[in-house]
């Protein structure tokens, strides 16, 4: 298991972490760019940019792409979050040029205005579909409430309205500012051949403006609050309480996970033996995620609509409980174990480590081996998460609860 | 690339299959108990899910809490299911946790405690997985097409029905239990890092004395079939759609497989070029193949606008019929170039072997190795493919549409 890194004068990054022993390979273009780098004007348009890659080139009809990556057997797709724009594929070691080629080639897609109308219809279908299923879009509400003004606010979808009414021009605009090649990183994993790697970036890529793309990045705001979101045809009432947790470069973030794996795992959790274990509810869970300059705890909850109340302020007790008593040792040298286990299971697939190598390196500019995460979630004292409970308290923040209930009391 | 497979049969009927993933850190396992929810009563819909959740609530020397904590403590990623006809304990996790892993199974599978003090709070959980599917219109909508389309009780869903689970007692569930747990029909499926000698006697020890059970048929009744709509509150209308294929062991499966390939295996596949790409009509359709032990059938799914599913489920099912017409040699190569790459990246996942060496077993009573399954697909043709297609064009379909609206089906094709 090798580290390799190379900048092309254009300024995209190649990194991978080769290792000789894999059955395969994967290969990614990280693109910093993400629904915090929108306006509301053009809210959505990072992630239908996503779609519009895979609707052609300057070379490839859309039935050339989807054709190409099938052929060479590629597990392939992209995704777009708040921060980042992610295209990638697992190929056999064989593929790893033809596949970069073909990725690098979507990276600069035709942006014809036919498919565009065409995907923009595939986009508002999304949006309903995500508007149909739990927690119907309490999430990007909460966010949304949370984060009141911040970028972060924002959904990653948009909006069906920005949707309806974004124009082709101005989406070739945004491309024109995110695309640069200085904005991007080449992420491969797995069995890489990094010269060629290397070759093929320069080959494919090294014609691509330079143009850095900035980001500004201001600290958030959160607002606390209680919202109730009445929708009369749901089975089950939701909510989603989120509160403010350690950035993506806070040396709390391992604590924070731990954390979280403590109190709100699916499994073996105080939220699980408090809500699901005794079956007040179908889920009750918390995680941590981070962001550049921000983080967030997310407390997320399913169960009959008439035992909410009851829920919420059972959860509010867990987390005062533990931020007033702390967590025990039984409690954090299981959570290591879990923890550990699920970071050497989820490591023996290359596309996975792709993408923990390519956010490791968007995010924070560092490469971390298996090893070193294993290592720093292994040194982790009860005084780390002792921290974190009082400096992340998850018990402060916004939630938004969704479902039957029409009005629904605040914990106290 | 894959060692030999290793196979042992106790003499109380359990089989263990095994296949050696030396290049892993991980080993995985799959025990597949042959109390699936078919075997449930008429009137007691749930019963098998109800038990095999009571059956986490302890079992040998660990109550529930200190079962859930030793698992946790021993790294094992697990996940209990109930299918038509199994209840499926699986878990992954570093090879040298394995052992201690599967004796805490043996236990759960032999002698949970099924505590009748956790009665109620299972219960609740049997009431919130109901809950949940009714909020879940793109699961619903498959669930009630499965139940439609094959024979009951091939085609229940395992959830059961709150008025069953209502009514199941602690005594039931002891009861089916105690005629549904045993070693004959029982399959343990593992793949990772193992030592074979050290795992054979392991689970010799851990489940040889384990008495045989009686087989007990199981009886069915036809299917309703036919199209019909289920009246729901929502902005997208989901379209099931549903026809017979062969089951996993028969001699055409491959065939019959590569068909459903065409129509819904990777994103050139015609289904997603249709109907997505071409026409933007839905963010996701999709068919994909299913096997009971006896019967197969072929499953399609799309979601889209109410006022565009009348659109959608016409090209969909226009598709199916097309397909009837055969397949081309582009689309099978791409098909094969797929298969060959994700048989290679099974490689890298101890937990997708071990689900699919027990499932050969059940299916074939025999395991199909890495190699063999990629020289099968080798073999398979176009002429072959549309032979099979020329016999059993995709006809006869069951239709189920859920969403605000009801869809005409178009004459001729149902």
């Amino acid at each position: 298991m090798e580290f390799r890194r190379h900048t092309l004068p254009n300024g995209l990054e190649v990194v991978a972490e080769c290792n000789p022993a894999a059955y395969s390979t994967a290969v990614g273009f990280f693109v910093k760019t993400g629904s915090r780098d929108e306006s509301d004007q053009i809210a959505g348009v990072s992630h239908f940019l996503e779609h519009m890659a895979f609707k052609g080139t300057a070379k490839r009809t859309a039935d050339d792409v989807n054709r190409h990556f099938d052929e060479m057997g590629a597990h392939y797709n992209a995704f777009t979050n708040e921060e980042a724009t992610v295209y990638y594929a697992a190929v056999l070691p064989e593929k790893q040029e033809a596949a970069v080629e073909l990725l690098s080639d979507i990276l600069r897609p035709a942006l014809r205005r036919d498919d565009f109308d065409t995907e923009k219809q595939v986009i508002l279908e999304e949006i309903h579909m995500y508007e149909d299923q739990p927690p119907f879009g309490a999430d990007d509400k909460c966010k949304a409430a949370y984060y009141g003004p911040h970028p972060l606010g924002r959904s990653v979808l948009g909006t069906a309205e920005s949707i309806s009414r974004l124009s082709v021009e101005a989406m070739r605009e945004y491309f024109q500012s995110r695309y640069g090649a200085a904005n991007i990183a080449l992420v491969g994993a797995g069995q890489i051949d990094f010269a060629t790697l290397v070759d093929s970036a320069q080959r494919f890529c090294g014609h691509w403006e330079p143009a850095r793309a900035q980001r500004i990045v201001e600290s958030p705001d959160p607002r606390q609050g209680f919202q109730v979101i009445h929708k009369p045809a749901a089975t089950q009432q939701y909510a989603v309480w989120m509160a403010a947790g350690p950035s993506a470069t806070d040396p709390d973030r391992y604590a924070a996970k731990v954390l979280a794996a403590i109190l709100g795992d699916d499994t073996g959790s105080r939220l699980f033996w408090e809500l699901v274990d005794p079956g007040l509810a179908e889920h009750a869970g918390l995680h941590h995620y981070e962001y550049d300059g921000a983080g967030l705890m997310v407390t997320t909850l399913s169960c009959e609509p008439e035992q909410v109340e009851g829920n919420l302020q059972r959860i509010l007790d867990v987390y005062r409980a533990a931020q007033r008593h702390g967590v025990t040792d039984g409690e954090l040298a299981q959570a290591k174990h879990k923890v550990g286990s699920r970071v050497v299971l989820a490591s023996e697939r290359p596309r996975n480590r792709l993408f923990t190598v390519g956010s490791d390196w968007v995010q924070r500019h560092t490469y971390r081996s298996v090893r070193d995460d294993l290592d720093a979630v292994a040194a982790i004292s009860l005084d780390e998460v002792d921290q974190v409970l009082q400096r992340w308290p998850p018990s402060h923040g916004m939630t938004v609860t969704i479902g039957p209930r029409d009005q629904v009391k605040p914990p106290a | 690339m894959s060692e030999a497979i290793h196979c042992e049969s106790l003499s109380n009927g359990l089989v263990l299959v095994a296949e050696p993933m030396g290049w892993l850190e991980s080993a995985a396992f799959t025990l597949l108990v042959p109390a699936g929810c078919v075997y449930d009563p008429a009137e007691r819909s749930g019963l098998a899910n109800f038990t095999c959740e009571m059956s986490l609530r302890g079992a040998g020397r660990r109550d529930s809490r200190r079962f859930v904590e030793d698992l946790d403590n021993l790294g094992v990623e697990r996940s209990e299911s109930v299918s038509d006809a199994h209840v499926r304990y699986s878990g992954a996790t570093v090879s040298a946790n394995l052992p201690a892993a599967l004796g805490i199974f043996a236990d759960v599978v032999r002698r949970p405690h099924l505590p009748p003090e956790q009665l109620e709070a299972a219960r609740q959980v049997m009431f919130q997985e109901l809950r949940a599917v009714e909020d879940e219109p793109a699961q619903k909508v498959m669930i009630e097409l499965r139940r439609r389309h094959y024979p009951d009780p091939w085609g229940r869903p395992s959830q059961g029905a709150r008025q069953a689970i209502e009514l199941i007692t602690a005594e039931e569930i002891r009861e089916f239990f105690g005629r549904r747990f045993r070693p004959n029909g029982t399959i343990v499926g593992v793949a990772g890092r193992f030592d074979w000698p050290r795992l054979r006697d392991l689970v010799g020890e851990l489940f040889g004395d384990w008495p045989s059970g009686d087989e007990s048929p199981v009886e069915e009744s036809p299917p309703q079939r036919g199209s019909t709509h289920v009246a729901y509150d929502s902005n997208q209308t989901q379209i099931g759609v549903a026809y017979d294929s062969v089951p996993y062991r028969h001699p055409d499966y491959f065939p019959a497989w590569g068909a459903v390939g065409v129509l819904s295996g990777g994103m050139s596949a015609r289904l997603f070029t249709e109907v997505r790409e071409r026409r933007g009509l839905c963010y996701s359709v999709y068919a994909t193949y299913h096997t009971l032990r006896h019967r197969g059938g072929v499953f399609c799914y799309a979601g889209t606008t109410a006022d565009r599913a009348q659109e959608t489920l016409e090209v969909l099912l226009g598709e199916l019929v097309r397909l009837g017409q055969g397949v081309q040699t582009h689309e099978l190569d791409r098909l094969k170039a797929r298969i060959k790459s994700a048989l290679i990246m099974q490689q890298e996942s101890s937990a997708a072997r071990s689900s699919a060496v027990a499932r050969d077993w059940y299916h074939l009573g025999r395991v199909r190795s890495v190699e063999e399954l990629g020289r099968l697909v080798d073999q398979l043709t176009c002429e072959r493919i549309n032979a099979y297609l020329a016999e059993h064009p995709p006809q006869d379909f069951t239709i189920v549409t859920l969403g605000p609206h009801a869809l005409e089906v178009p004459r001729g094709v149902s």
